[in-house]
């Protein structure tokens, strides 16, 4: 046990930590926007495996990233776009059709994954880019300033999240649309207009979280890669209560959480590594019991509107 | 477009098709399939055909396809009782692995049983270990309210490292042990424990009990008090609990019975044909996908026992058969995994032709309903 005290350990373990919340990230705050509005998307999973080969079959043909990630964007908006048609237009029970999702998403990218490459490859992805100056910082340095684009990009989008949901006209919207539909559309916010854009715009980070497993983090991809990642996040949405800063703090606490079950796998601890991996899924369940007493779920959440209706 | 206004207002009259709609649905699934094949260079025809083929050509084939429509028989008819309750229940994956951990258990501890004690003993160990993980979930939501989708698919995930964990120790194959190559499974279980087969095929006493289970669960639903309740809790839990049902009671029953069939799927699986437990480190590796493939099963047998089992024979055989077409025109089976997501997407988003045709038929649960206004009144008064 004396290993975990070194402080070059617990810096590595930090710094995975904070590498490894990146997907997570990408995922929670795209479905954040989508629950926000009152639709819960089951199918991020299968969105991020679709967005994870579209990205790195796109990368190592092209041998260019940032087609990758294009690819990654536009495969998960479209997919969020068809999730959007299911559940708003056509009023679609959304666990059940989000669970369709996955199952397409978990299908599809096999298939193509063996159609097309057949066996695991590796991509260089995107490098690190120390920050001039701030990378000298002692320990602060290394944990904050020497980390790919995509993880940089994914801790951006905290605050530019918070801004727009709190701070503009659009995201009082996009919670009155959640909160109250029916009141919202008595204003003249048009419902289904935010939800479609909400859920589009989830499907679209979903997409971006596969991509920055795939050429990013892992660089490689094959079947199943995500694993379950994509249930956690709708579950640390919950956990996050429906707030950037929320699910900013969910994803680092699984992803230390990820990052210390590999440090513990390495360095044999004698705890059987099942239950290493069955922590996250345990801790799951008990944020969502104690999520329940969030007060600011949105009350539209998973229920479907129509005008005049009930 | 005023021509397919028209159209579409006739159509929502015809209160036949109403029943037609999720058939529809998925023989629409099935023309994107047959797109996709074109696309991935492959004859539509020729790789549907090869599909039937493989799934109903021979009597062995034919076999097959009953043993992959067992499992699904069994979760189908839990999700029926689960999402009629309206408990939306993804958990049958890691229900029917603990069931068969359970099942495995009993089956490996008491070697010298005869089998009409052991069989019906790992049944019950299965339908209870089922029912437990049913119980976590139902439990939350239910009295707590917590979602019970997330919860479901993260016991998913601690079944299956429990799984893990007890196949790489506590109960490995001693041989394993002995030889040290560690592979992750038990020894064979006592042949006391098998279920009666009717060789040469693989089909075994199992989907007897299927149907058996299906049956039951429909009379349960249609026949009793309790399966009343539920259906009226899943229906409408603020004027069931004006009825002066105990909404949480029943609906947290709907989650455990899906639990329990789902628990009877997998200790069905392992007597009955597998005759050991062993794991690739997935819980797929071992129920093949079953647990979501019973939802998309029972959704097509639009949620009605009995209409899973012909849906139970027809996801079978898409099973099966996706092998002989992986052969004959080089398509990955993982198109079938597409293919059902594909068909549960289409079957639910068309429901609401469904209800809009059975709106206008103004019959739309409307008995139930009165039903639960009157008793209601009764109770008040």
């Amino acid at each position: 046990m004396t290993d975990l005290l070194t402080p070059a350990v617990l810096v590595g373990i930090a710094i995975s930590g904070i590498r490894l919340a990146t997907p997570y990230l990408y995922a929670t705050i795209g479905e954040t926007f989508g629950q926000l509005s009152g639709v819960l998307n089951l199918g991020v999973e299968g969105i991020m495996l679709m967005g994870a080969f579209a990205a790195f079959y796109v990368a190592l043909t092209t041998g260019n990233l940032w087609l990758g990630l294009l690819a990654a964007i536009v495969v998960g908006a479209v997919m969020g776009l068809a999730m959007a048609f299911i559940s708003v237009t056509l009023q679609a029970e959304q666990g059940i059709s989000g669970i369709g999702v996955y199952l397409f998403g978990l299908g599809m990218s096999d298939l193509l994954f063996q159609k097309t490459m057949g066996s695991v490859e590796t991509v260089n992805g995107f490098p690190a880019i120390p920050i001039p100056f701030l990378v000298n910082i002692p320990v602060v340095g290394s944990l904050l300033f020497n980390h790919n684009v995509l993880v940089y990009g994914a801790y951006l989008l905290v605050p530019l999240a918070w801004i727009v949901i709190h701070k503009t006209t659009w995201g009082l919207k996009l919670r009155s649309v959640g909160q109250n539909p029916a009141a919202a559309d008595s204003l003249g916010v048009s419902v289904n207009m935010v939800r479609y854009v909400s859920v589009t715009f989830g499907g679209l980070m979903s997409g971006i979280a596969g991509a920055s497993l795939s050429i990013a983090l892992l660089n490689v991809f094959q079947q199943n890669l995500t694993s379950g990642m994509g249930f956690i996040a709708v579950a640390l949405v919950y956990f996050g209560g429906w707030s950037p800063w929320g699910v900013l703090g969910g994803s680092l606490l699984f992803s230390t959480i990820n990052a210390l079950q590999n440090w513990a796998q390495i360095a044999n601890l004698p705890i059987p590594p099942t239950f290493a991996v069955m922590m996250p899924y345990v801790l799951t369940i008990l944020a969502l019991v104690f999520a329940v007493r969030r007060v600011n779920q949105p009350a539209a959440l998973t229920k479907t509107y129509e005008r005049g209706g009930s | 477009m005023k021509f397919f206004g028209q159209v579409q207002e006739w159509l929502l009259t015809q209160y036949w098709l109403r029943s037609l709609v999720p058939f529809l649905a998925a023989a629409a699934a099935f023309v994107i399939g047959a797109i996709m094949l074109a696309i991935l260079g492959a004859n539509p025809l020729e790789a549907y055909a090869a599909l039937i083929e493989g799934a109903f050509g021979s009597l062995n084939s034919f076999a097959d396809t009953i043993v992959k429509a067992t499992p699904l028989l069994f979760v189908g008819a839990g999700i029926c009782i689960a999402f009629r309750g309206g408990m939306i229940n993804i958990g049958g994956e890691g229900q029917m692995v603990v069931g068969a951990l359970a099942g495995t258990i009993a089956a490996l501890s008491l070697p010298t049983w005869p089998s009409w004690a052991l069989i019906p003993l790992c049944l019950m160990a299965g339908f209870l270990a089922g029912a437990v993980w049913g119980t976590v979930p139902g439990i939350l939501k239910a009295y707590l309210n917590v979602n019970e989708i997330l919860t479901t698919i993260m016991m998913n995930g601690i079944a299956v490292q429990l799984m893990n964990f007890l196949l790489s120790g506590p109960i490995m194959d001693p041989v394993q042990i002995q030889q040290r190559s560690f592979i992750p499974q038990t020894a064979q279980l006592p042949a006391a424990s098998f279920l009666p087969r009717l060789a040469p095929t693989r089909l075994n006493l199992g989907v007897g009990l299927a149907v058996v289970v299906a049956i039951l669960a429909w009379v349960l639903l249609w026949r009793t008090t309790w399966g009343y309740r539920i259906r009226a809790v899943g229906l409408n839990p603020q004027a069931s609990r004006r009825a002066g049902i105990r909404v949480e009671r029943y609906a947290a029953l709907a989650m455990i019975l899906a639990g329990a069939l789902a628990g009877l799927a997998g200790v069905t699986q392992v007597i009955g044909v597998n005759h050991r437990l062993f794991t690739d480190g997935s819980a797929t590796g071992f129920t093949g996908g079953a647990g979501f493939n019973g939802i998309v099963a029972a959704l097509f047998g639009q949620l009605h026992p009995l209409g899973s089992i012909p849906a139970s024979v027809i996801f079978g055989a898409l099973l099966v058969g996706a092998n002989k077409m992986q052969r004959v025109v080089q398509v990955p089976t993982a198109l079938i995994t597409a293919l059902n997501g594909l068909v549960v997407v289409f079957v639910v988003a068309s429901e609401i032709w469904r209800r809009r045709i059975a709106a206008r038929g103004e019959l739309a649960h409307t008995p139930l309903e009165s039903q639960l206004t009157i008793e209601g009144e009764a109770a008040e008064s």
